[in-house]
């Protein structure tokens, strides 16, 4: 009984420092076992809900860091005790995996796009990317070394339009915070930010000016449970976590 | 120091202590490259990061300065419940994580906040994503430091000097101006190296309130931050030059401010 409490107790309290410091490491006691995901921020909405589901089907406690992905690897790289790494976009995957720390190859489990977010009912009548170059509009966007921020310059890019932003965030949700606080009149966010937020508005991004990010998901070399990382893989790329990942706004695979 | 007087177990409990400390600085050192130090130091993008933050750490501990002072003056001459409460508020940033502080910031002065909306609607100020920020992030959570040094020489403070002052028929202000601010010189002085120190690595509330743009509201901090994964070299220099400037600024404070405190 009091070995119990006290288990659950240390998966709590890890489970808060998960959100910040990232070393949160992996706990595993018969019979919960747990694993540690570093997740790209705009996959919390759904990733919390797939971690809910694994812990009801397979009693694998998930405790999730997640961070822009550039932070992510950065902590990977540095030694970070993580089970599974999901990261918005290939470039950073790639860079975990030439550095000889994937235990096997990394598979894309969902895609999402662009829309600029904007305050509830659009008052500054934004309608393009173009919009988001007049004058006296702040417009707030993830730093390029973000994947957010990477794929928003390429869909302006695109759209021939020139930003002054007052920001560079260096997580796509600090753009979406932003932004729903009212400091920002618009940015570059993904439609799954803006699905899930539900406190801005989402103006679309035409096709031809639109960016596709995929996202993969591998097993790190690092594990100390592989057997529930897996399970944590296959559970997102089932129909069951497509349909999470649907709901969230993202474009399952 | 004799070890004779002091228990083994004392000692190597402190030998941790201080190996907790030293290694993450080793770590610094010995990671640093050198040999691409002074690149990284000459790029426009660490000149930019440093000036700026120089520029506002400088203001935030100006800005202390004005209002710690007096704010110290009156916590100082404050008793009972209202003191608590006082020094409550005062200390409060020193405990609230950074970044809480810069939403409550926001919540305060943004275009939504409680102050920050009149400004916006009457006359148009937008203090988020500016320098002002910046320097406001920083005094935030810098000023306590001062606020508790200079409150702590003010006590220390023989009440005779100011005593014999109006004895002698000086008024309030007179009182203040020419004997209780000279007497408190090193306190105020400790106090404001102490805030400046702060104020130069702060990050959590300046990357909330202020954002994070080069040459406008990027500091030392945030540009560590950014450059950690791309440019891991540039944020290692960085961090190794904030942390040259702290360990100087503390050495050379040495005991004086913990005296203080």
């Amino acid at each position: 009984m009091t070995r119990k409490l006290v288990l659950a107790f240390a998966i709590l309290f890890l489970a808060g420092c998960g959100g910040q410091t990232g070393a949160a490491s992996a706990t595993s006691a018969p019979p919960q076992t747990g694993i540690s995901v570093f997740a790209a921020s705009s996959l919390k909405p759904a990733f919390d809900k797939i971690g809910a589901r694994l812990q009801v089907t397979k009693n694998v406690v998930t405790i999730f860091n997640y961070s822009g992905s550039q932070t992510l690897t950065a902590q990977i790289e540095q030694g970070a005790p993580a089970d599974v790494f999901a990261s918005a976009d290939t470039a950073h995957m790639t860079t975990v995996e030439s550095a000889g720390l994937l235990s096997g190859s990394s598979k894309i489990f969902a895609h999402n796009k662009l829309e600029i977010a904007v305050a509830k009912g659009n008052p500054k009548g934004i309608h393009t990317l173009a919009d988001l170059s007049r004058a006296g509009l702040v417009v707030v966007l993830a730093d390029p070394s973000v994947p957010a921020g990477k794929y928003a310059q390429q869909a302006l890019n695109m759209a021939h339009v020139t930003v002054h932003p007052a920001s560079l965030e260096l997580q796509v949700t600090g753009v979406l915070s932003k932004v729903s606080l009212g400091e920002a009149d618009a940015g570059i966010v993904y439609v799954s930010d803006i699905l899930t937020s539900g406190q801005v508005d989402g103006v679309p991004i035409p096709d031809d000016q639109n960016v596709i990010a995929d996202y993969p998901i591998a097993v790190l070399k690092s594990t100390s449970n592989g057997p529930g990382a897996q399970a944590f893989i296959d559970l997102v790329l089932s129909s069951d976590g497509q349909t999470i990942l649907r709901a969230a706004g993202f474009q399952g695979v | 120091m004799s070890q004779g007087r002091v228990p083994a177990a004392l000692l190597a409990l402190a030998g941790l202590g201080l190996l907790f400390f030293l290694l993450p600085l080793a770590g610094l050192i010995v990671r640093a490259p050198w040999d691409q130090a002074i690149g990284a130091i000459e790029s426009p993008e660490t000149g930019t990061a440093l000036g700026l933050s120089l520029f506002c750490s400088l203001a935030a501990t100006a800005v202390a300065l004005v209002l710690g002072i007096p704010l110290a003056f009156v916590l100082s001459k404050t008793t009972g419940h209202l003191r608590s409460v006082m020094r409550a508020l005062t200390t409060l940033p020193m405990v609230l994580p950074p970044v809480v502080g810069g939403v409550a910031l926001l919540l305060a002065f943004g275009r939504k906040g409680l102050v920050g909306s009149i400004l916006y609607q009457a006359f148009g100020i937008q203090i988020p994503f500016t320098p002002a920020a910046a320097v406001m992030a920083e005094t935030f959570v810098a000023m306590p430091f001062l606020v508790i040094a200079v409150e702590g020489g003010l006590r220390s403070l023989d009440p005779r000097y100011e005593e014999a002052a109006r004895a002698l028929g000086a008024r309030g202000w007179m009182v203040f101006a020419r004997v209780t601010l000279p007497l408190l010189r090193p306190a105020i002085f400790s106090g404001a190296v102490l805030c400046w120190a702060r104020a130069l690595g702060e990050f959590g509330a300046t990357i909330t309130f202020a954002g994070n743009f080069p040459g406008r509201t990027q500091t030392v901090p945030v540009a560590v931050y950014v450059a950690l994964e791309t440019r891991p070299e540039s944020a290692i220099v960085l961090s190794l030059i904030l942390l040259a400037v702290s360990l100087a600024v503390l050495v050379g404070m040495r005991d004086r401010w913990l005296g203080a405190l």
